[in-house]
């Protein structure tokens, strides 16, 4: 398994294309609290696959306005048609060319198979990891950690007296 | 590893015995072909382990890839609600390639409920929030997908086969023997 970066490292930014003619930088969602979950392939085989279930949570993920992105290796077309098939609510990127740039930039990619762990990370308003996860590759790993991060990092704003709003810029 | 966070209690969909040592939890959907090939490898469980196991299904609906999940689990609520819940369960496992509202009516006739009772359950959503909290809870256990089974408490990451579920649950009666010997 590879050495993904830990809670307290300043998140590397990154632009991919979000759909066949957009892109999407990280450091565009600056203000607010982000989750990058990387996966190994579009059309994994099983119900309720990591993306399935990070959709049919997309509401929770609302309550603390962050922003979940799914990064792989697959190109965004192929993004495109699976996030049609499975009605995604939350953007895939591609991490495609360079292939998995960001994905190593993350410590989170898998050289001899050659594609993304499945690496979770909570990313702060500021750009800094607060929690990551690596789980084994056959393993979906859940939402769970992801719910608890954002809540801790929600406590903790709170407990520092500012309101949810204040370091959004906008 | 992920373990549950809801403990098993009164109001869950429960069969066998409830000091039974080792409790089986499924977190299921109704239109998942996973959870309907499950189903009868929780039957043989059952009837292998006997007295020795109890089962307790939970809703995890994925509605978003599953058109009728959510609707097949407020009609097994609206049996449950009537005391018939293993036969909806049952039946909708069953039949799952014609899923659909239809079967659901069917199914409630079969079992002697009103089928116009279940379309006001299903008009109104009357047992929604009840899955959708039995969903949350499954989210905050590490639920991953369907189905989902936890052994005594500890999410079961091996393949939801009869033969990996069975050495499972067989390691947990072993350890309770234990404990009872010693």
């Amino acid at each position: 398994m590879s050495t993904i970066l830990a809670p307290g490292t300043s998140a590397p930014d990154f632009t991919l294309p979000v759909t066949p003619d957009q892109n999407l930088s990280l450091r565009d969602l600056r203000g607010q609290p982000v989750v990058t979950a990387f996966y190994p392939a579009d059309w994994s085989p099983v119900c309720g696959d990591q993306m399935a279930l990070y959709n049919e949570i997309h509401s929770e993920f609302q309550k603390y306005k962050a922003e979940v992105l799914g990064i792989s290796v697959d190109g965004s077309w192929c993004h495109a048609a699976f996030a049609k098939d499975r009605h995604l609510h939350f953007p895939l990127l591609a991490d495609f060319e360079p292939k998995g740039a960001v994905a190593k930039a993350y410590g989170a990619y898998r050289e001899k198979e050659g594609f993304c762990e499945r690496a979770l990370f909570v990313i702060d308003e500021d750009g800094v990891i607060v929690w990551s996860y690596c789980s084994p590759i056959g393993v979906n790993p859940g939402a769970d950690g992801i719910l608890e991060a954002l809540e801790n990092l929600k406590e903790t704003r709170q407990s520092h007296g500012q309101p949810e709003s204040s370091s959004r810029a906008s | 590893m992920a373990n549950l966070k809801v403990p098993v209690a009164p109001a869950d969909h429960s069969i066998g015995d409830e000091h039974a040592p080792v409790t089986l939890v499924e977190y299921g959907d109704y239109q998942c072909p996973h959870c309907a090939h499950a189903h009868p490898i929780v039957n043989a469980l059952r009837k292998h382990f006997g007295k020795q196991l109890r089962f307790v299904f939970r809703n995890f609906p994925l509605t978003e890839i599953h058109s009728y999940a959510e609707a097949a689990a407020e009609a097994a609520e609206f049996a449950a609600a009537e005391g018939h819940f293993w036969e909806m369960h049952d039946g909708i496992f069953e039949h799952q390639n014609r899923l659909g509202v239809p079967l659901l009516k069917e199914l409630a006739t079969k079992i002697g409920l009103s089928s116009a009772k279940l379309d006001a359950a299903l008009e109104s959503h009357e047992y929604l929030d009840r899955i959708k909290s039995d969903f949350m809870g499954g989210v905050r256990s590490g639920v991953n997908g369907t189905p989902t089974f936890f052994i005594n408490g500890v999410r079961h990451d091996g393949s939801p086969e009869f033969d990996d579920l069975a050495e499972a649950i067989n390691s947990q009666t072993l350890k309770t023997d234990r404990k009872r010997a010693g």
